[in-house]
């Protein structure tokens, strides 16, 4: 159960080849499949494109980092410590210990996106199967699962990922277990409500009197409407990890010093905010952007997937 | 639209069958095994109790006790008061809930022993059309692709599920292509309802639960939807268990009523028989609720008050005492019984009996002495000592 890289997996949707032969025999009416009337809503929302745009170059410019950074992101500089934008074609200038800061931001963005996408996947598999386990069956089933979830919610989320990272230690296999180990809760919550919600609809009574066995009704009926709900919270929560990690990582708790890190890089570089604050701003800033832009996509996403606009 | 489907309103339809031959079972089903003097269902002393929330332990009694019969190739209408059970019936009779106790025999098969059909068996004989046209269909899925989920399940390959489905819809006056790969908030209420239909009978059900069908539906769509009902019925050989509060609708479809009230069966007899001349004083008053066409005739009072007393802590005696103008001492004391004969033995075609004490000359009841019944219950009687 994949739960957010397949927002839409509808069953009987295999064969849109012969459903487009059908359709194709009556010219008068526009008939579209599911996908095609997404991407024609993608293309009519000029904003979301836009944005979608810069999320993919801050991605590309991520993957590719070792080919377009002009420097060593690791390179230290005693004489060029601390200089201005375009100092000696450093373009975005260096940090306090001389390295160059375009190269720092592009390999911190790796960072960045890891932290910010991989623990949303995890704790979106593992909260939304116990969410929809936990709504289907309901119950005590249901019961027991959703009061252990509400046990992580008496703590504020950055209070609980600093105290997961830090009892286990800091480094960036650990940030990300303690950013996924926050994450499931309200997403499993989501999840839960959405299958509570739908469960009780007449549909799902109407397949159980056709002879179908619970799996068969989730994977069919109950998926494809609890999908969207959850790929839409989990899209938003991926800035919330961004920031979360960037919190770890300035706190000492993720990513060690001298790996290029965004909110590392910030957390270093205040101390020089009076001698270069442009440059000292820059992590902030691409952590600002990154999040902003990825929560309107998602945002985007959420108006071209739902069938009901 | 199927231009053949007239659009008759109910009203104006003659009383009684309109299908006729109520008790001819469609011949060469291969699924049919008593012939047609087997009912195709014997619902035997249902019971459904439902716990309610933090009500230590009390119990809602909606369905309690509930027998009757649904001969082959008839109309079985079931109607009475909201919250009296109807929708719990028919959800029983699909197990779609278990029940408590009580026994269903379909076919002459006990659903769910060990040497009778198991469930899964009864689903495929035995389907459901809900009230909430809209809710009763996936809004994340094409329709077709709902129509096309039962066969499927039930063991079609995706083509051959598919080919069901378009013939489905066809069969249903909508146009697979033009319909099929449209989402349900494309659909109108009739449409959806048309759909929804067509998604009872893509895995060929020898029997359908309707509940309440054209409830949600307005008038004349209604007309339409009754209209393709009764067609589906002789087309595939149907049995029908037609659920609703709309008394028109009920004499325009079904062959014999059965009137429910606090989850138990008030009267059973045949439509026409039952409309004309009511046994149960509460179907009396349901019936004389009714709005009238006359002006004449219209009443000013409510023949009955008050909402139906709390089924968590049903009266004593008779449900109905609370409520009903000719209640005695003997109503509030005793519970009277449906003769059993109306409930189990199907071959009594025309059999009417009403729950009612003044049905029984041996109860003690002041008018049960009358062989007959009130032909009319004193209307004014009614309004004043209606409340519960």
């Amino acid at each position: 159960m994949t739960a957010v890289s397949a927002p839409q997996a509808m069953p009987l949707q295999a064969e849109r080849s012969d459903a487009q032969s059908d359709a194709a025999s009556l010219p008068a009416t526009v008939v579209r499949s599911y996908w095609q009337s997404v991407g024609y809503r993608l293309r009519h929302d000029p904003a979301t494109l836009v944005f979608a745009a810069i999320v993919l170059a801050i991605v590309l410019a991520a993957i590719f980092a070792p080919l377009i950074a002009p420097y060593d992101p690791l390179k230290e500089s005693i004489i060029g410590r601390l200089k201005p934008f375009g100092w000696r074609g450093h373009l975005l200038g260096t940090d306090d210990l001389g390295r160059d800061m375009l190269s720092r931001l592009l390999y911190g963005g790796r960072v960045a996106l890891l932290m910010g996408v991989v623990p949303v996947l995890i704790a979106s598999a593992v909260g939304g199967t116990l969410g929809v386990f936990g709504g289907f069956v309901g119950g005590w089933v249901n019961t027991a699962t959703m009061r252990t979830m509400d046990v992580f919610y008496a703590f504020p989320s950055v209070l609980l990922a600093v105290a997961i990272a830090g009892a286990m230690g800091g480094g960036i296999a650990n940030g990300m277990i303690a950013l996924t180990l926050v994450f499931i809760p309200p997403i499993c919550r989501v999840a839960e409500t959405a299958t509570t919600q739908v469960r009780s609809l007449d549909f799902i009574e109407a397949a159980r009197a056709s002879g179908a066995r619970p799996l068969t009704i989730i994977r069919h009926h109950v998926l494809g409407n609890v999908l969207g709900p959850v790929f839409i919270y989990a899209s938003s929560l991926v800035s919330v990890s961004m920031l979360l990690a960037s919190g770890l990582s300035f706190l000492g708790l993720g990513v060690r010093p001298p790996t290029p890190d965004w909110g590392l890089m910030l957390s270093t570089l205040r101390q020089s905010i009076w001698v270069v604050p442009w440059v000292c701003a820059l992590p902030g800033l691409a952590i600002f952007i990154t999040s902003v832009c990825f929560n309107l996509v998602s945002d985007g996403l959420r108006a071209a997937m739902d069938v009901r606009m | 639209m199927s231009p053949a489907i007239a659009a008759a309103a109910p009203s104006a339809a003659p009383n009684g069958s309109p299908t006729g031959n109520p008790t001819g079972s469609p011949s060469g089903d291969p699924r049919d095994r008593g012939g047609p003097r087997q009912p195709l269902l014997i619902a035997t002393d249902l019971h459904k109790h439902f716990a309610v929330k933090g009500g230590r332990g009390k119990v809602v009694r909606a369905v309690d006790g509930v027998s009757f019969t649904v001969r082959k190739g008839e109309t079985l209408g079931v109607v009475g008061e909201s919250g009296c059970g109807k929708s719990t019936l028919a959800r029983l009779l699909l197990h779609l809930i278990a029940p408590d106790t009580g026994e269903l025999v379909f076919d002459g098969d006990t659903v769910g022993a060990p040497r009778g059909i198991a469930v899964s068996q009864l689903r495929r004989q035995v389907q459901m059309v809900f009230q909430d046209s809209y809710s009763s269909l996936n809004p994340r899925m094409p329709v077709r692709d709902s129509v096309a989920f039962g066969p499927f399940v039930q063991g079609a390959r995706k083509p051959e599920a598919r080919d069901i489905a378009r013939r489905m819809l066809g069969q249903v006056g909508l146009d697979a292509d033009l319909f099929g790969p449209r989402y349900p908030h494309e659909l109108s209420g009739g449409q959806k309802q048309r759909v929804n239909i067509a998604r009872a009978l893509a895995t060929g059900p020898r029997m359908v639960v309707l509940d309440e069908p054209v409830s949600a539906l307005d008038k004349s769509v209604e007309a339409q939807v009754l209209n393709l009902l009764l067609d589906l019925k002789h087309r595939f050989g149907l049995t029908y268990l037609f659920i609703s509060h709309d008394l028109s609708v009920v004499r325009y479809i079904a062959d014999r009523v059965l009137v429910m009230y606090l989850g138990r069966v008030v009267e059973l007899g045949p439509s026409e028989s039952l409309f004309r001349r009511p046994l149960h004083p509460y179907t009396q008053a349901l019936l004389a609720s009714r709005p009238s066409m006359d002006p004449a005739r219209r009443i000013e009072e409510p023949p009955i008050s008050g909402d139906p007393p709390n089924p968590i802590d049903p009266p004593s005696g008779c449900r109905f005492h609370t409520r009903c103008p000719f209640a005695e001492a003997v109503c509030a004391a005793r519970d009277p019984l449906l003769p059993a004969a109306v409930g189990a033995d199907a071959h009594a075609a025309d059999a009417h009996a009403a729950a009612c004490h003044i049905q029984d000359p041996a109860s003690g009841h002041s008018l049960a002495a009358h062989p007959q019944a009130p032909e009319a219950p004193p209307l004014a009687a009614a309004g004043t000592l209606g409340h519960a």
